[in-house]
């Protein structure tokens, strides 16, 4: 992983924030070497922005980006990539908004780094439908009333998808349970229960 | 149109029209919109709570690489601008003075979102900390600090009425009972932020396309706080993330600072709120202090009711003169009230301020409302929803401060209620911590506010047989993006799926007042209703010639425009159209609007039918307490309401779930915290508890009671608004009949339950 640096590497990298942010990357495929190279300078508040270049894997195709190693995910498919259908709410993780499917979990993107991203299979709303036909979640969540404003729906969509792709047969308290971590304001989340039981009942005749 | 023909639109449940561009995630929100040349802006907020801005040093910041421009208060015009003529006191940036924690005070654009953040701390302002009051009585003492120094006493407004003769209505009941009630402050929740991407162009022409969902009121606000002619300001309102109501309803200082850091760089500027500052900043619902008695007579009659309240308003009136009226009026219009004194006061204090939000003050009122109710029909041994049935207004009532009642099935509401809920066979008659209560109330169906009443209509009926409709109306998720085009397509004969809906804009689309009050479906409803008839008129000109026909016996059904009775000798309707324009020169426009039979409200007075037909509402909830937790396990609401004719059900039963769900968080956990110093202590959505999945009732149903309003478009009333105002009032009524105890003030918490529940217990073993 190659990495740009504008300054001459410090003398002293350790650093008290440094031992917090790397506590906190369990599954980080960085070495804290290369960790500590490229997030100290920014740290020191020093002017040189390091940034990596780094290969995701989105949709099924290579993206090839550069970025700071404190871009999360969210943003980095929402500003870079351009990939909008994602949305970015309370950026902390509590309204599941932002829900990507990374192989083949739902993941709240906010809370990824883009770093951490590399070498796995991320999936976007954007991928759902194919040639313009929607996926049967997507179509039940239009037909049954569980899409008002919309802020939430993808995010929504994408944990359903992640969720009845390993249960293809839930009640409805597992549909609850699975999909508890998305916030709703509009639709007092009734309709998007129903949407999500007529998919799975739709998804089970193929 | 002959109202008793056979509908082919009106009352399906066509599913909302920007849904698949929703789920694919392909539709394009505010911060989806990159523009060419942006650059990114960020407020720098007040630490204080009170205190005097001596000094803004702007060097540092500006010399960071990547930032182009900062702007502060001074860089505006020093007019205020707001709501009501009377109580206006905003700022784009605040100049000399900052009156709560998050004020605004200047504002940076910046390359990128990073350096903007940065070039935020950089930025030296030296304040003069002022004492501050931060609880409304303290705030209403003499000598407390003055937040404006017009409004004596921190009365940021007043709404006091007195109708009949209260004393002799109270010396004439039989029984009287008072109590105190206290409601919380709560945020809108919406799970979009602000967001808002300015351009001022060299021709001094401002462009503002923002998430807004009274588009044409920021236009005016916009105006007025850059004193600048209305036509050179050009609001485009991007798709609404939900609302609400609050800062998606009037300019706020990101709108402002947006333009403002365009004219310096010219470049657009984009500026976003994270959840944080929305949490933080004001456009929040009132919190009260409620004092209210009522007295009835041995029937349970009502004769007199004294109603007085204290609003906690913040640092801003923001739309404070309307709300403190409000919270009085949704009595007014389900009750029959001979004799009433209203009093509300709404004062400043230095915090984050208050503003509508659905449902605005209705919710409060009518827990409080339908509280003591209780307690006097228990006392007089009268079913609960007998004593409702002996008050409820009726058709054709005129109440003391003139609210009309046109159409009423409100008794048929509490019927229904009472019937479905299984109310006879458990009140009274539930296991121990398992309790039915509830809640009833009138709900305004839009009203003429604020010179914002205006509301009109365009379409052109294009050469394909299609329409392209401009209302000035916004989707803020509750569907009026498909409701319209139902009105047209069911008044041309054609499909919803053939009406295309506009986006606001207002260089373009016609003036409407936006999404508030309940007001879309009914007032733009009428308006899109009569530019469809407008058109079709034309369109029937020239058919009836071709077919000579009768213009006023021609059908438009299935695409078709055909002869009463003679449908296989009619014409195409893009035919007709295209015969219009190729061999007529006539382009098919049709214009509308609509002027509601409704009357201004006199602030002064209180009087005023500002509505031109009013909603009713009649909720019961069942819950099962939890005595040592405390914990609530909603059972079931049922819901029967008379909101006219359902126009899409299915779009009208995600209003009643949403109000309903959204205002449980309010009777059982939400609400703003903050210390007494006036910091807000939960601002973000891990301690900002909302409703999620596993708080809703194990089943909701609703009811509707289905009769046409005369006024209405296809008969239609209210459904945004009104399911949530009996809402807190049936949860609470379920919880004081499981536990025997009534909890006054929200929100009821698991704490305030188990401790009521371990007193009482400690009282009956003594």
């Amino acid at each position: 992983m190659k990495s740009t640096v504008t300054h001459p590497t410090p003398k002293n990298p350790r650093s008290k924030a440094l031992e917090v942010f790397s506590a906190g990357l369990p599954n980080a495929t960085m070495r804290l070497s290369d960790l500590e190279s490229c997030l100290v300078p920014a740290m020191l508040g020093e002017e040189a922005v390091v940034k990596q270049e780094i290969e995701l894997r989105v949709n099924g195709q290579i993206y090839e980006i550069e970025v700071p190693p404190w871009r999360t995910l969210l943003e980095a498919l929402r500003d870079q990539l351009n990939l909008t259908g994602t949305k970015r709410s309370c950026g902390e993780g509590h309204c599941g908004a932002c829900t990507v499917i990374v192989d083949g979990k739902a993941v709240s993107s906010c809370l990824m780094l883009a770093v951490e991203a590399q070498g796995k299979d991320i999936l976007t709303i954007e991928a759902l439908s194919e040639g313009g036909r929607l996926h049967p979640i997507q179509e039940a969540f239009v037909t049954h009333g569980a899409v008002q404003c919309g802020f939430c729906s993808p995010g929504m969509i994408m944990a359903a998808k992640a969720f009845l792709d390993q249960n293809p047969e839930p009640s409805e308290e597992e549909i609850k349970k699975a999909i508890s971590g998305h916030l709703c304001r509009c639709t007092g989340y009734v309709q998007v229960i129903e949407a999500i039981r007529a998919a799975a009942d739709r998804m089970r005749i193929g | 149109m002959d109202e008793h023909e056979i509908l082919e639109v009106i009352g399906k449940p066509y599913p909302k029209k920007d849904a698949r561009i929703k789920v694919t995630g392909e539709c394009r929100f505010g911060e989806d919109i990159q523009v060419s040349g942006m650059l990114h802006g960020k407020l720098l907020r007040s630490p204080h709570a009170h205190a005097r801005i001596l000094s803004i040093e702007t060097g540092k910041a500006e010399k960071l690489k990547g930032v182009r421009a900062i702007i502060t208060g001074k860089d505006f015009p020093g007019i205020l601008y707001g709501n009501f003529i009377n109580t206006r006191d905003y700022l784009p940036l605040a100049i000399d003075r900052v009156r709560y924690i998050g004020e605004e005070v200047a504002a940076v654009a910046a390359v990128d979102e990073d350096t903007a953040w940065e070039a935020l701390d950089l930025i030296d302002v030296q304040y003069e900390p002022l004492p501050g009051v931060f609880d409304p009585e303290e705030a209403m003492r003499e000598g407390a600090p003055l937040l404006y120094d017009n409004k004596p006493r921190n009365i940021s407004s007043q709404s006091v009425w007195e109708f009949g003769d209260l004393e002799k209505g109270l010396k004439e009941s039989y029984l009287i009972k008072e109590d105190h009630f206290q409601t919380q402050s709560i945020k809108h929740g919406m799970l979009e932020t602000h967001i808002c991407i300015g351009y001022w162009d060299a021709n001094d022409k401002i462009t503002l396309e923002s998430s807004k969902q009274s588009p044409y009121a920021v236009w005016r606000q916009l105006a007025m706080g850059l004193s600048i002619p209305p036509h050179k300001v050009r609001v485009k309102q991007t798709f609404v993330g939900a609302g609400n109501s609050g800062g998606k309803q009037e300019a706020m200082p990101m709108d402002f600072a947006a333009v403002m850091l365009s004219k310096k760089t010219g470049r657009p500027v984009k500026i976003v709120h994270t959840m944080e500052e929305v949490l933080i900043i004001g456009h929040m619902r009132h919190a009260f202090e409620i004092d209210l008695k009522i007295g009835v007579d041995r029937e349970g009659l009502i004769q007199a009711v004294d109603f007085y309240a204290i609003a906690d308003g913040g640092a801003h009136s923001s739309i404070g003169q309307l709300s403190i009226f409000l919270l009085g009026n949704p009595m007014m219009v389900t009750y029959k009230i001979p004799n009433v004194r209203y009093r509300g006061y709404r004062i400043y204090t230095n915090k984050s301020f208050c503003g509508a939000l659905r449902g605005h003050c209705g919710p409060q009122a009518v827990f409080a409302f339908e509280g003591l109710l209780n307690e006097i029909a228990d006392e007089l041994g009268l079913d609960h929803f007998e004593i409702r049935k002996r008050n409820a207004v009726t058709p054709g009532f005129v109440s003391l401060n003139d609210m009309k009642i046109t159409s009423c099935s409100f008794k048929e509401a509490m019927d229904k209620a009472r019937d479905v809920s299984g109310w006879d066979k458990k009140k009274g008659k539930l296991p121990k911590y398992r309790g039915i209560g509830m809640g009833a109330s009138g709900m305004v169906t839009g009203s003429n506010i604020m010179g914002l009443s205006n509301c009109s209509a365009l379409l052109k009926v294009q050469e394909d047989g299609t329409v392209a409709l401009q209302s000035g109306a916004t989707d803020v998720g509750q569907g009026c993006d498909t409701v319209l085009p139902m009105i047209v397509a069911e008044i041309l004969g054609i499909e919803p799926d053939d009406v295309s809906f506009a986006l606001v804009d207002s260089d373009l689309t016609p003036m409407d007042p936006g999404t508030w009050s309940s007001r879309v479906t009914f007032y733009a409803g009428n308006a899109v209703k009569a530019a469809a008839l407008d058109a079709r008129g034309q369109l029937a000109q020239v058919a009836a010639d071709i077919l000579k026909a009768n213009e006023k016996e021609l059908i438009f059904k299935k695409k078709m425009v055909y002869p009463k009775g003679r449908p296989d000798q009619g014409i195409e309707l893009d035919r007709l159209v295209r015969h219009c324009q190729n061999r007529k020169g006539m382009t098919i426009l049709g214009r509308g609007y609509y002027n509601a039979p409704a009357d201004t409200l006199d602030f002064s007075t209180g009087k005023g039918n500002f509505a031109p037909t009013y909603s009713f509402w009649a909720q019961v909830c069942e819950v099962d307490v939890d005595p040592e937790t405390g914990q609530v396990d909603i059972l079931n609401i049922w819901s029967a309401h008379d909101g006219g004719r359902e126009l899409n059900p299915m779009l009208v039963r995600g209003q009643i779930l949403g109000s309903s769900v959204m205002h449980l968080g309010q009777t059982l956990f939400e609400g703003i915290i903050r210390d007494d110093k006036g910091k807000t202590l939960n601002a973000s959505f891990l301690d900002y508890k909302m409703p999620t999945f596993m708080d809703i009732p194990k089943c909701q149903e609703i009811y509707s009671m289905d009769v046409p309003d005369p006024e209405g478009p296809f008969g239609a009333k209210e459904a945004g608004e009104g399911a949530g105002n009996p809402s807190i009032a049936a949860i609470a009524n379920a919880i004081a009949d499981a536990v025997g105890y009534r909890f006054k003030s929200l929100p009821i918490t698991p704490e305030k339950i188990a401790m009521a529940v371990r007193k009482k217990e400690q009282r009956e073993a003594l």
